[in-house]
């Protein structure tokens, strides 16, 4: 826990003006605040009786305490100024080491997490350290200076009194401590069941047909019932006890007040020798002191509860931030001239050691080479693109681009000799033109039209209401194959020597489609291309067909090769004639 | 089994909803065993009709659990044989957890195709009197989709399946294929009859045939 501590602090450290003013306000704002009691004591004092009121002395202390009272508050400004500055400072530099450390780790780490996991991290984690550790460091620590105060304050005025509160005190912590602890079991539990409710409400809510097609609503309403009316229990017990720690702290600390005040007043009317003499004046700072004395304790209980809180967040933040990171590349040689050929020599890899994917893989791709990768769903096409981009390294052999070792050279001067149309398309918010031109900033407009025009996404772009200025984004209404073909225009006029393409279209309507197919065509003239292959006049017309099977590569060659081979590649090929 | 063929928006989905009577004709009617829809208790009509949606959703729980929405009593006899006939059981039955594999929220640890199978076979609880499959085949290879179609009539031998597709080749082997453009049916018949007599339907073929020559293709998803 002192690590995790310490870590967060030592991003803090250049923030530590802010720290050290913030302390100093604190402490002279509450010290400030602390002498109004003392002010109000003496004012008091100036009311003797009737007729007894020493109006002159009265207003010089009313001046005062209006003096004190403004620039105690004052500093209390100026405090949660500094720490907010020192806060928000600090979690800022935090947030981008975590962001930057994402864009460093391996995909396998992003990969092996959920978006909401990290998303969660890189927010509301820091978020919590921000609340908990910074800010709760403040109010700690105004929590003791205030106790530490009263307890002097009170102890000058009267030593007897201040001992008894001092012991009774704790009684009230007590009495709160037990009932929490109640209250935060039929919480957590509490929180547990409202998942559970909103996953349900979401899932049954958000797939109404299909909960209607099969007459489930009965069943549902049934499992959401159960859960709703062990929700009323549960939220009903901790509302109970959570409603019950005020009233019963406060009972207690009335009960406190009381005993002093009973006490004081004795003292003050001369009737008790164990208090002593003492003023009215000096009676009624006393009771403030010891009501402002108890306040701090609860903030404190409650700034540990915050501080293991943000202590955790802290630790899942700091985990995110030791994940090994890939290596550094920016010494290695970067790939200018890049001639698009490409070699894979006893390539061999598995994503765990207990599954053996790809093994001893060779293949000798000539600039220009179509290459066709074939087999049922879930082969392992990705895997490909994963070793071809480096997204993940061979585990022996070796892979050359234009003769040299693709571990030899920059990841992003590999990966931007390559261009990738898949499946998934990916358009930003932004015009049209800003779209196509995303790999290529500089282009100019007649570039980013004649790449359009080359692979046939002139014509729809044309008859958007704005032309090539038009806004896009994810949801902007524009069909799948109309996305795909922004995405084509792009690596179009990226011009990469080496593509990789996905062809499969799933509901993209026929013309569109066939659109997509002659931008490919276009597309792949001149360039070496890896086509995970959908279509028989691309796989028949590849100079090389790679035949996966789960994982592997089980059969390489050209149509007619294979088919003479007779294997897998023959059956997959036959099956399309048996119906 | 009856066909629907069509462009993407044309109201293949539109025609289908009419029939669990999520939508009520506003006018004609229509008439499942005999009875008009709307005069059905719609309870009672989805339970003969097993649905199949065009995006394959599963609800978080385990495989079992997701099978069991059609009739909480099925047995893991009934699941099993319910997964073999949509091609899954070759995938769960290789799940060390086989049917309490759990299904996180939306399926998510499933593939595309893995999906799209468990959520046939959810379907095919308890033989329903009609199946409705809306274009749920797209993510399976060639090869599977056939073994699929070729068990659906096998073992469902006494149910009404309507697949709705955008391949004149997933519904060859239909009694009777409806043509959907534009919201209107433009052609009714078998494969062979519109082939010859609508011209939609043949141009729709043609097209296919032309692209991938023999009107097939090599899935690969």
């Amino acid at each position: 826990m002192f690590k995790t501590l310490k870590r967060v602090f030592s991003y803090a450290r250049p923030y530590l003006a802010y720290f050290v003013m913030t302390l100093l306000f604190a402490a002279l704002g509450v010290s400030l605040s602390l002498a109004v009691p003392v002010f109000i004591g003496n004012a008091v004092d100036c009311c003797v009786g009737k007729g007894q009121v020493d109006f002159e002395k009265l207003g010089k202390i009313a001046a005062q305490l209006a003096i004190i009272v403004l620039a105690s508050g004052f500093f209390q400004w100026l405090m949660s100024l500094f720490t907010n500055k020192m806060a928000f400072l600090t979690v800022r530099d935090l947030r981008a080491d975590v962001f930057n450390k994402l864009e460093r780790v391996p995909l396998k780490y992003i990969d092996g997490h959920t978006k909401g996991e990290l998303t969660s991290r890189v927010i509301n984690d820091i978020e919590i350290i921000s609340d908990g550790l910074l800010q709760g460091f403040t109010q700690f620590f105004t929590g003791i200076i205030t106790i530490a105060g009263t307890l002097i304050f009170m102890m000058t005025i009267n030593v007897k009194i201040a001992v008894v509160v001092v012991l009774l005190t704790p009684l009230s912590f007590i009495a709160a401590s037990k009932i929490t602890k109640a209250s935060h079991d039929s919480y957590i539990r509490q929180s547990m069941l409202r998942g559970k409710m909103v996953g349900l409400a979401e899932e049954m809510a958000g797939n109404q047909k299909i909960v209607k097609a099969f007459v489930y609503g009965d069943r549902a309403e049934e499992r959401f019932r159960e859960i709703n009316r062990e929700y009323g229990k549960i939220g009903t017990k901790a509302t109970f006890f959570s409603s019950m720690t005020n009233p019963t702290t406060r009972f207690v600390n009335g009960l406190i007040y009381a005993a002093v005040g009973l006490l004081g007043a004795l003292g003050a009317m001369g009737h008790s020798a164990f208090v002593g003499a003492m003023s009215v004046g000096k009676l009624s700072s006393f009771l403030a002191y010891s009501n402002q004395y108890t306040k701090p304790f609860n903030e404190i209980s409650g700034v540990f509860a915050e501080l293991q809180n943000a202590v955790a967040s802290a630790q899942r933040v700091f985990d995110v931030l030791d994940e090994e990171e890939i290596p550094d590349d920016s010494g290695k040689e970067v790939l200018t001239d890049c001639t698009g050929d490409l070699r894979f020599s006893d390539v061999c890899f598995s994503y765990t050691p207990d599954t053996k994917l790809i093994q001893n893989f060779s293949l000798d791709v000539k600039s220009g080479m179509r290459v066709a990768i074939v087999g049922p769903t879930g082969c392992g096409k990705s895997t490909i693109i994963n070793l071809l981009l480096r997204f993940y390294d061979i585990d022996s052999g070796k892979i050359e681009i234009s003769g040299r070792n693709i571990n030899d050279i920059t990841r992003n001067s590999l990966r931007s000799s390559f261009g990738m149309v898949l499946q998934e398309t990916w358009v930003f918010t932004g015009t049209v033109a800003e779209n196509i031109a995303y790999g290529v900033p500089d282009a100019s407009r007649e570039q980013i039209i004649e790449a359009a025009k080359a692979v046939y996404a002139h014509g729809f772009i044309k008859r958007l209401p704005q032309g090539y200025d038009t806004i896009i984004s994810e949801n902007s209404g524009l069909s799948q194959g109309q996305k795909q073909l922004i995405c084509i225009a792009r690596i179009m006029l990226m011009d990469p020597p080496m593509l990789i393409l996905d062809e499969a279209t799933s509901s993209i309507d026929l013309r569109t489609e066939q659109r997509i197919q002659k931008a490919f065509v276009k597309l792949m003239e001149g360039r070496t291309s890896f086509v995970i292959a959908h279509r028989l006049s691309t796989i028949k017309t590849a100079d090389t067909i790679l035949v996966m099977k789960s994982g592997n590569i089980v059969e390489q060659g050209s149509h007619s090769q294979l088919m003479a081979l007779g294997g897998f590649y023959s059956q997959l090929y036959n099956s399309q004639f048996a119906s | 089994m009856l066909g629907i063929i069509g462009g993407t928006g044309c109201g293949k989905t539109t025609l289908a909803n009419l029939i669990p009577c999520y939508y009520k004709a506003t006018e004609g009617e229509v008439l499942v065993g005999g009875e008009n829809v709307r005069n059905c208790d719609l309870d009672q009509l989805r339970r003969n009709i097993g649905t199949v949606p065009q995006r394959a959703v599963l609800f978080s729980g385990t495989i079992r659990e997701n099978m069991k929405w059609r009739d909480p009593a099925a047995t893991d006899e009934q699941i099993i044989a319910a997964l073999k006939t949509a091609q899954a059981w070759d995938f769960v039955s290789r799940m060390p957890d086989k049917l309490d594999t759990r299904i996180s929220q939306g399926g998510k640890n499933l593939s595309g195709g893995q999906k799209q199978r468990i959520s046939i076979a959810r379907a095919l609880i308890g033989k329903p009197d009609i199946l409705i499959l809306d274009d749920s085949t797209s993510a399976l290879d060639y090869a599977t989709d056939l073994a699929l179609r070729k068990a659906l009539r096998e073992d469902m031998a006494g149910t009404s399946v309507i697949m709705i597709s955008q391949r004149t080749t997933s519904l060859r082997d239909a009694d009777l294929i409806i043509v959907m453009d534009d919201g209107e049916a433009v052609g009714m018949g078998r494969h062979d009859e519109l082939v010859e007599n609508c011209q939609v339907y043949s141009e729709i073929y043609r097209s296919q045939m032309n692209e991938k020559e023999d009107g097939s293709n090599v899935q690969n998803a």
